[in-house]
Protein backbone atom coordinates (compact mmCIF):
# COMPACT_ATOMS: atom_id res chain seq x y z
CA UNK A 1 0.00 0.00 0.00
CA UNK A 2 1.45 3.45 -0.95
CA UNK A 3 1.77 6.51 1.48
CA UNK A 4 -0.47 9.56 0.66
CA UNK A 5 2.23 12.46 0.58
CA UNK A 6 -0.16 15.90 0.85
CA UNK A 7 1.28 18.23 -1.63
CA UNK A 8 0.67 22.00 -1.99
CA UNK A 9 1.19 22.83 -6.08
CA UNK A 10 1.05 26.85 -7.31
CA UNK A 11 0.96 27.50 -11.06
CA UNK A 12 -2.64 26.57 -11.34
CA UNK A 13 -3.41 29.26 -14.24
CA UNK A 14 -4.14 26.97 -17.09
CA UNK A 15 -4.55 29.41 -19.64
CA UNK A 16 -2.56 30.41 -23.27
CA UNK A 17 0.19 31.50 -21.22
CA UNK A 18 0.29 28.11 -19.25
CA UNK A 19 1.76 27.74 -15.86
CA UNK A 20 3.36 24.63 -14.57
CA UNK A 21 1.10 23.35 -12.29
CA UNK A 22 -1.64 21.34 -13.52
CA UNK A 23 1.01 19.57 -15.47
CA UNK A 24 3.06 19.22 -12.57
CA UNK A 25 0.10 17.55 -10.91
CA UNK A 26 -0.57 14.95 -13.72
CA UNK A 27 3.00 14.00 -13.52
CA UNK A 28 2.69 13.95 -9.64
CA UNK A 29 -0.74 11.58 -9.91
CA UNK A 30 1.47 9.30 -12.38
CA UNK A 31 3.60 8.13 -9.45
CA UNK A 32 4.69 4.86 -8.95
CA UNK A 33 5.76 5.28 -5.32
CA UNK A 34 3.24 7.48 -3.44
CA UNK A 35 -0.46 8.03 -3.65
CA UNK A 36 -1.17 11.96 -3.52
CA UNK A 37 -3.85 14.56 -2.11
CA UNK A 38 -2.91 18.08 -4.01
CA UNK A 39 -3.12 20.93 -2.21
CA UNK A 40 -3.43 23.52 -5.22
CA UNK A 41 -2.25 27.10 -3.88
CA UNK A 42 -3.56 29.64 -6.60
CA UNK A 43 -3.59 33.37 -6.25
CA UNK A 44 -6.11 34.77 -8.24
CA UNK A 45 -9.84 33.36 -9.04
CA UNK A 46 -9.97 32.57 -12.42
CA UNK A 47 -7.27 30.25 -12.54
CA UNK A 48 -8.51 27.06 -14.73
CA UNK A 49 -6.45 24.49 -12.11
CA UNK A 50 -8.45 25.26 -9.86
CA UNK A 51 -11.86 24.17 -11.10
CA UNK A 52 -10.30 21.16 -13.48
CA UNK A 53 -12.02 17.90 -12.62
CA UNK A 54 -8.83 15.32 -11.18
CA UNK A 55 -6.34 17.82 -10.65
CA UNK A 56 -6.81 19.61 -7.25
CA UNK A 57 -8.37 17.90 -4.27
CA UNK A 58 -8.61 21.35 -2.22
CA UNK A 59 -7.23 24.67 -3.45
CA UNK A 60 -6.33 27.92 -1.30
CA UNK A 61 -5.76 31.20 -2.33
CA UNK A 62 -2.09 32.57 -1.05
CA UNK A 63 -1.15 35.97 -0.99
CA UNK A 64 0.53 37.93 -4.05
CA UNK A 65 4.92 37.20 -3.67
CA UNK A 66 4.46 41.13 -3.13
CA UNK A 67 2.80 40.43 0.08
CA UNK A 68 6.02 39.48 1.27
CA UNK A 69 7.43 36.50 3.49
CA UNK A 70 5.67 36.54 6.90
CA UNK A 71 1.97 36.93 4.85
CA UNK A 72 2.84 33.84 3.05
CA UNK A 73 3.75 31.64 5.79
CA UNK A 74 1.37 33.00 7.87
CA UNK A 75 -1.09 31.77 5.17
CA UNK A 76 0.77 28.06 4.61
CA UNK A 77 0.73 27.56 8.64
CA UNK A 78 -3.12 27.73 8.17
CA UNK A 79 -3.24 25.90 5.29
CA UNK A 80 -1.05 23.03 7.09
CA UNK A 81 -3.12 23.26 10.20
CA UNK A 82 -5.94 22.37 7.31
CA UNK A 83 -4.46 19.84 5.32
CA UNK A 84 -1.00 18.50 7.00
CA UNK A 85 1.55 19.02 4.01
CA UNK A 86 4.57 16.82 3.32
CA UNK A 87 5.75 19.05 0.34
CA UNK A 88 5.46 21.95 -1.25
CA UNK A 89 5.92 22.68 -5.01
CA UNK A 90 5.85 26.25 -6.44
CA UNK A 91 6.38 26.99 -10.03
CA UNK A 92 6.61 30.72 -10.41
CA UNK A 93 9.71 32.27 -10.52
CA UNK A 94 8.13 35.24 -8.98
CA UNK A 95 7.45 33.55 -5.83
CA UNK A 96 10.60 31.52 -5.81
CA UNK A 97 12.41 33.88 -3.55
CA UNK A 98 9.81 34.29 -0.70
CA UNK A 99 9.09 30.40 -0.74
CA UNK A 100 13.15 29.82 -0.27
CA UNK A 101 13.24 32.69 2.55
CA UNK A 102 10.69 30.57 4.31
CA UNK A 103 12.01 27.03 3.89
CA UNK A 104 13.34 26.76 6.93
CA UNK A 105 10.80 27.84 9.07
CA UNK A 106 8.33 25.46 6.49
CA UNK A 107 10.85 22.61 7.74
CA UNK A 108 10.51 23.19 11.06
CA UNK A 109 7.00 22.50 10.30
CA UNK A 110 6.70 19.16 8.51
CA UNK A 111 7.02 20.61 5.12
CA UNK A 112 9.41 19.85 2.58
CA UNK A 113 10.60 22.11 -0.27
CA UNK A 114 13.18 20.94 -2.85
CA UNK A 115 14.39 24.01 -4.06
CA UNK A 116 17.65 25.82 -4.99
CA UNK A 117 19.52 28.40 -2.74
CA UNK A 118 19.36 32.19 -3.01
CA UNK A 119 22.52 32.23 -4.63
CA UNK A 120 21.99 29.78 -6.88
CA UNK A 121 18.94 31.62 -7.86
CA UNK A 122 20.58 35.13 -8.26
CA UNK A 123 23.41 33.61 -10.48
CA UNK A 124 21.40 32.59 -13.24
CA UNK A 125 19.01 35.88 -13.40
CA UNK A 126 18.59 37.41 -16.57
CA UNK A 127 20.67 40.10 -15.22
CA UNK A 128 23.66 37.96 -14.68
CA UNK A 129 23.38 35.17 -17.05
CA UNK A 130 26.02 36.58 -19.80
CA UNK A 131 28.77 37.05 -16.33
CA UNK A 132 27.05 33.07 -15.42
CA UNK A 133 28.23 31.96 -19.02
CA UNK A 134 31.56 33.69 -18.69
CA UNK A 135 32.71 32.37 -15.33
CA UNK A 136 31.73 28.80 -16.39
CA UNK A 137 32.57 28.62 -19.88
CA UNK A 138 28.84 28.33 -21.37
CA UNK A 139 27.94 30.08 -24.19
CA UNK A 140 24.88 33.24 -23.50
CA UNK A 141 24.10 36.07 -25.73
CA UNK A 142 25.59 39.62 -24.56
CA UNK A 143 23.32 41.96 -22.91
CA UNK A 144 22.89 44.82 -21.52
CA UNK A 145 20.44 46.02 -18.25
CA UNK A 146 18.37 49.38 -19.13
CA UNK A 147 16.18 51.17 -16.94
CA UNK A 148 15.01 53.93 -19.18
CA UNK A 149 14.03 53.72 -22.67
CA UNK A 150 16.72 56.60 -24.40
CA UNK A 151 18.70 53.96 -23.32
CA UNK A 152 17.90 51.87 -26.04
CA UNK A 153 19.85 53.01 -29.48
CA UNK A 154 23.49 52.91 -27.42
CA UNK A 155 22.27 48.91 -27.02
CA UNK A 156 21.08 48.91 -30.24
CA UNK A 157 23.86 50.15 -32.10
CA UNK A 158 26.42 47.61 -30.04
CA UNK A 159 24.19 44.76 -30.87
CA UNK A 160 23.10 45.52 -34.19
CA UNK A 161 19.20 45.21 -35.25
CA UNK A 162 16.92 42.70 -34.29
CA UNK A 163 17.52 42.76 -30.34
CA UNK A 164 15.40 40.66 -28.21
CA UNK A 165 13.62 43.01 -25.46
CA UNK A 166 12.74 41.20 -22.16
CA UNK A 167 11.28 41.59 -19.02
CA UNK A 168 12.56 40.98 -15.62
CA UNK A 169 10.69 37.85 -15.09
CA UNK A 170 8.65 36.89 -18.20
CA UNK A 171 8.18 37.52 -21.86
CA UNK A 172 10.50 38.51 -24.51
CA UNK A 173 10.07 41.09 -27.80
CA UNK A 174 12.89 40.52 -31.07
CA UNK A 175 12.37 44.15 -32.41
CA UNK A 176 13.83 44.98 -35.67
CA UNK A 177 13.66 48.53 -34.68
CA UNK A 178 13.92 51.06 -32.42
CA UNK A 179 10.04 51.71 -32.71
CA UNK A 180 9.28 48.18 -31.67
CA UNK A 181 11.99 47.99 -28.99
CA UNK A 182 10.26 51.06 -27.13
CA UNK A 183 6.86 49.79 -27.44
CA UNK A 184 8.26 46.33 -25.84
CA UNK A 185 9.88 48.49 -23.07
CA UNK A 186 6.96 50.20 -21.97
CA UNK A 187 5.08 47.11 -22.50
CA UNK A 188 7.27 45.62 -20.18
CA UNK A 189 7.92 47.89 -17.71
CA UNK A 190 3.78 48.34 -17.24
CA UNK A 191 3.67 44.90 -16.57
CA UNK A 192 6.83 43.19 -14.88
CA UNK A 193 8.52 46.71 -13.74
CA UNK A 194 12.25 47.59 -14.22
CA UNK A 195 15.10 46.56 -14.99
CA UNK A 196 14.70 45.47 -18.43
CA UNK A 197 17.14 43.37 -20.47
CA UNK A 198 18.19 43.74 -23.83
CA UNK A 199 20.28 40.69 -25.41
CA UNK A 200 21.86 40.02 -28.57
CA UNK A 201 19.53 38.38 -31.25
CA UNK A 202 21.14 34.95 -31.64
CA UNK A 203 19.76 33.04 -34.76
CA UNK A 204 19.33 29.56 -34.99
CA UNK A 205 16.65 26.69 -33.58
CA UNK A 206 15.25 26.98 -30.18
CA UNK A 207 15.80 24.02 -28.22
CA UNK A 208 14.01 23.53 -24.69
CA UNK A 209 15.68 21.42 -21.55
CA UNK A 210 13.86 20.40 -18.46
CA UNK A 211 16.23 19.13 -15.97
CA UNK A 212 16.20 18.31 -12.47
CA UNK A 213 19.33 18.65 -10.31
CA UNK A 214 20.29 17.07 -6.74
CA UNK A 215 21.42 19.63 -5.46
CA UNK A 216 24.91 17.55 -5.13
CA UNK A 217 26.15 18.43 -8.88
CA UNK A 218 24.30 15.56 -10.59
CA UNK A 219 21.39 15.41 -13.23
CA UNK A 220 19.03 13.00 -12.22
CA UNK A 221 17.03 13.66 -15.56
CA UNK A 222 17.59 15.73 -18.71
CA UNK A 223 14.89 15.56 -21.62
CA UNK A 224 15.51 17.98 -24.33
CA UNK A 225 12.79 19.30 -26.44
CA UNK A 226 12.18 21.19 -29.76
CA UNK A 227 9.06 23.12 -30.56
CA UNK A 228 7.15 22.38 -33.00
CA UNK A 229 4.30 25.17 -32.85
CA UNK A 230 4.69 28.24 -31.27
CA UNK A 231 2.10 30.25 -30.58
CA UNK A 232 1.77 34.47 -30.81
CA UNK A 233 2.97 34.61 -27.00
CA UNK A 234 6.11 32.36 -27.78
CA UNK A 235 4.85 29.29 -25.48
CA UNK A 236 5.58 26.25 -26.75
CA UNK A 237 1.83 24.65 -28.55
CA UNK A 238 3.32 21.59 -29.15
CA UNK A 239 6.45 19.72 -28.85
CA UNK A 240 9.07 16.85 -29.36
CA UNK A 241 11.69 14.79 -27.23
CA UNK A 242 14.58 15.13 -29.56
CA UNK A 243 18.23 13.30 -28.73
CA UNK A 244 21.32 15.60 -28.48
CA UNK A 245 24.08 14.66 -26.77
CA UNK A 246 25.62 18.07 -26.80
CA UNK A 247 21.91 19.36 -24.82
CA UNK A 248 22.09 16.69 -22.49
CA UNK A 249 26.36 17.51 -21.85
CA UNK A 250 25.35 21.65 -21.32
CA UNK A 251 22.76 20.72 -18.83
CA UNK A 252 24.70 18.45 -16.97
CA UNK A 253 27.27 21.17 -17.01
CA UNK A 254 24.87 23.39 -15.76
CA UNK A 255 23.86 21.15 -12.87
CA UNK A 256 27.33 20.13 -11.98
CA UNK A 257 28.86 23.98 -12.17
CA UNK A 258 25.83 25.71 -9.82
CA UNK A 259 24.39 22.62 -7.70
CA UNK A 260 21.53 23.14 -8.40
CA UNK A 261 18.77 21.59 -6.53
CA UNK A 262 15.28 21.52 -8.11
CA UNK A 263 13.35 21.83 -11.17
CA UNK A 264 14.80 24.12 -14.11
CA UNK A 265 14.63 24.57 -17.82
CA UNK A 266 17.18 25.64 -20.22
CA UNK A 267 15.82 28.22 -23.52
CA UNK A 268 18.94 27.17 -25.48
CA UNK A 269 19.36 28.91 -29.29
CA UNK A 270 21.13 26.30 -31.66
CA UNK A 271 23.14 28.14 -33.52
CA UNK A 272 23.55 26.56 -37.85
CA UNK A 273 27.15 25.77 -36.67
CA UNK A 274 25.89 23.62 -33.69
CA UNK A 275 26.92 26.23 -31.20
CA UNK A 276 24.92 25.99 -28.00
CA UNK A 277 23.72 29.48 -26.16
CA UNK A 278 21.82 29.61 -23.09
CA UNK A 279 19.19 32.32 -23.79
CA UNK A 280 17.75 31.76 -20.36
CA UNK A 281 17.69 29.36 -17.29
CA UNK A 282 13.95 28.82 -16.18
CA UNK A 283 14.97 28.19 -11.94
CA UNK A 284 11.59 25.81 -11.75
CA UNK A 285 9.75 23.27 -14.74
CA UNK A 286 8.42 24.32 -17.21
CA UNK A 287 4.41 24.13 -18.44
CA UNK A 288 5.46 21.24 -20.27
CA UNK A 289 6.58 19.08 -17.93
CA UNK A 290 4.66 16.64 -18.06
CA UNK A 291 6.28 15.28 -21.34
CA UNK A 292 8.93 13.94 -19.01
CA UNK A 293 6.31 11.52 -17.31
CA UNK A 294 5.18 10.93 -20.91
CA UNK A 295 8.73 10.38 -22.28
CA UNK A 296 9.45 8.00 -19.22
CA UNK A 297 12.02 10.35 -17.00
CA UNK A 298 8.74 11.92 -14.60
CA UNK A 299 10.85 14.73 -12.74
CA UNK A 300 7.94 16.01 -10.89
CA UNK A 301 8.03 12.60 -9.29
CA UNK A 302 11.82 12.31 -8.76
CA UNK A 303 12.14 15.51 -7.29
CA UNK A 304 8.98 14.17 -4.93
CA UNK A 305 11.16 11.69 -3.89
CA UNK A 306 14.18 13.29 -3.33
CA UNK A 307 12.34 16.16 -1.60
CA UNK A 308 11.17 13.39 0.90
CA UNK A 309 14.61 12.21 1.23
CA UNK A 310 14.97 9.30 -1.08
CA UNK A 311 18.11 8.69 -3.36
CA UNK A 312 16.90 8.99 -6.92
CA UNK A 313 19.54 7.55 -9.23
CA UNK A 314 20.13 9.78 -12.74
CA UNK A 315 17.52 8.28 -15.08
CA UNK A 316 18.90 8.27 -18.50
CA UNK A 317 16.49 6.32 -20.88
CA UNK A 318 13.79 8.09 -22.49
CA UNK A 319 11.39 7.84 -25.07
CA UNK A 320 12.69 10.03 -28.11
CA UNK A 321 9.74 11.44 -30.60
CA UNK A 322 7.31 11.74 -27.60
CA UNK A 323 4.90 14.75 -28.67
CA UNK A 324 2.94 17.00 -26.30
CA UNK A 325 0.10 18.69 -28.10
CA UNK A 326 -1.75 21.44 -26.28
CA UNK A 327 -5.40 22.00 -26.20
CA UNK A 328 -7.97 24.33 -25.57
CA UNK A 329 -11.30 22.92 -23.23
CA UNK A 330 -13.84 24.77 -22.25
CA UNK A 331 -14.70 24.36 -18.25
CA UNK A 332 -18.28 24.38 -17.29
CA UNK A 333 -18.61 25.16 -13.07
CA UNK A 334 -20.97 26.85 -11.01
CA UNK A 335 -21.14 30.73 -9.84
CA UNK A 336 -21.23 29.18 -6.94
CA UNK A 337 -17.86 27.31 -7.08
CA UNK A 338 -16.05 31.04 -7.81
CA UNK A 339 -17.50 32.52 -5.14
CA UNK A 340 -17.06 30.01 -2.48
CA UNK A 341 -12.78 30.49 -3.86
CA UNK A 342 -13.44 34.25 -4.46
CA UNK A 343 -14.88 35.30 -1.16
CA UNK A 344 -13.85 32.57 1.25
CA UNK A 345 -10.31 31.90 -0.51
CA UNK A 346 -10.97 28.35 -0.30
CA UNK A 347 -12.34 25.27 -2.44
CA UNK B 1 27.05 8.52 -48.46
CA UNK B 2 24.45 7.26 -46.08
CA UNK B 3 21.93 7.88 -43.52
CA UNK B 4 22.21 10.14 -41.13
CA UNK B 5 22.49 8.08 -37.80
CA UNK B 6 19.56 7.36 -35.83
CA UNK B 7 17.05 8.10 -38.38
CA UNK B 8 13.84 6.97 -38.12
CA UNK B 9 12.40 5.24 -41.24
CA UNK B 10 8.64 3.71 -41.41
CA UNK B 11 7.16 1.44 -44.29
CA UNK B 12 5.34 4.44 -45.18
CA UNK B 13 8.25 6.57 -46.10
CA UNK B 14 7.87 9.12 -42.55
CA UNK B 15 10.84 10.00 -41.37
CA UNK B 16 11.71 11.61 -38.15
CA UNK B 17 15.50 13.18 -37.31
CA UNK B 18 15.40 12.27 -33.50
CA UNK B 19 17.79 15.16 -32.73
CA UNK B 20 16.42 18.33 -34.64
CA UNK B 21 12.81 16.88 -34.29
CA UNK B 22 12.43 17.48 -37.83
CA UNK B 23 9.99 15.04 -39.65
CA UNK B 24 9.14 14.35 -43.11
CA UNK B 25 6.90 12.29 -45.44
CA UNK B 26 8.13 10.73 -48.91
CA UNK B 27 6.56 8.69 -51.67
CA UNK B 28 6.59 5.31 -52.02
CA UNK B 29 9.61 5.59 -54.67
CA UNK B 30 11.34 7.71 -52.10
CA UNK B 31 10.96 5.43 -49.32
CA UNK B 32 12.03 2.80 -51.27
CA UNK B 33 15.61 4.67 -52.19
CA UNK B 34 15.87 5.43 -48.37
CA UNK B 35 15.37 1.69 -47.48
CA UNK B 36 17.86 1.21 -50.36
CA UNK B 37 20.41 3.40 -48.35
CA UNK B 38 19.61 1.95 -45.35
CA UNK B 39 20.62 -1.39 -46.40
CA UNK B 40 24.18 0.10 -47.58
CA UNK B 41 23.49 0.18 -51.03
CA UNK B 42 25.38 2.59 -53.67
CA UNK B 43 23.85 5.15 -56.20
CA UNK B 44 24.25 2.74 -58.95
CA UNK B 45 23.10 -0.39 -57.33
CA UNK B 46 19.82 1.91 -56.15
CA UNK B 47 19.37 3.12 -59.81
CA UNK B 48 19.57 -0.45 -60.73
CA UNK B 49 17.09 -1.19 -58.40
CA UNK B 50 14.74 1.55 -59.18
CA UNK B 51 14.71 1.30 -62.39
CA UNK B 52 13.98 -2.07 -62.61
CA UNK B 53 11.02 -1.77 -59.99
CA UNK B 54 9.31 1.33 -61.74
CA UNK B 55 8.74 2.22 -65.38
CA UNK B 56 11.17 4.88 -65.27
CA UNK B 57 13.84 6.34 -68.38
CA UNK B 58 17.37 5.65 -66.15
CA UNK B 59 18.57 9.46 -66.95
CA UNK B 60 15.28 11.09 -66.00
CA UNK B 61 15.60 9.21 -62.65
CA UNK B 62 19.48 9.82 -62.46
CA UNK B 63 18.41 13.57 -62.64
CA UNK B 64 15.44 13.00 -59.77
CA UNK B 65 17.53 10.96 -57.80
CA UNK B 66 20.52 14.06 -57.43
CA UNK B 67 17.74 16.43 -56.65
CA UNK B 68 16.31 14.26 -53.76
CA UNK B 69 20.14 13.93 -52.31
CA UNK B 70 20.85 17.59 -52.17
CA UNK B 71 16.90 17.78 -50.57
CA UNK B 72 18.40 15.18 -48.39
CA UNK B 73 21.79 16.92 -47.28
CA UNK B 74 20.01 19.81 -46.73
CA UNK B 75 18.02 18.59 -44.06
CA UNK B 76 20.67 17.06 -42.40
CA UNK B 77 19.77 13.51 -43.34
CA UNK B 78 22.76 12.82 -45.14
CA UNK B 79 26.07 12.22 -44.25
CA UNK B 80 28.99 12.06 -46.34
CA UNK B 81 29.72 13.68 -50.37
CA UNK B 82 26.45 12.98 -52.63
CA UNK B 83 28.01 10.89 -55.37
CA UNK B 84 25.27 9.69 -57.92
Amino acid sequence: MKKTVHIGVTGLNNIDSPGPGIAVIRALRESQHYDVRIIGLSYESMEPGIYMPGMADKVYQIPYPTAGTEALLQRIEYIHQEEKLDLIIPNFDAELYNFIKISDRLEQLGIATFLPTLEQLEARDKINLFQFGVKHGLDVPRDRTIHQVFEIPNVAAEFSYPIVVKGKYYEAFVCYNYEQSEKAFHKLYAKWGLPIIIQEFVKGTEVNVAALGDGQGTAISIIPMRKMYITDKGKAWAGITIEDESLNDLAKKFVAVTEWKGGFELEVMKSPDGKLYIMEVNPRFPAWIYLSAGAGQNQPEALMQMALGSTVAPMTKYKVGKLFLRYAWDLIIDVEQFQQIAAYGEL
Amino acid sequence: MRLAKNIAVSESGFLFNPSSGDSFSCNQVAADVINLLKEGKTSDQIKNAITLKYEVDTSDFERDLQDFWMQMKDNNLLNGEVIV
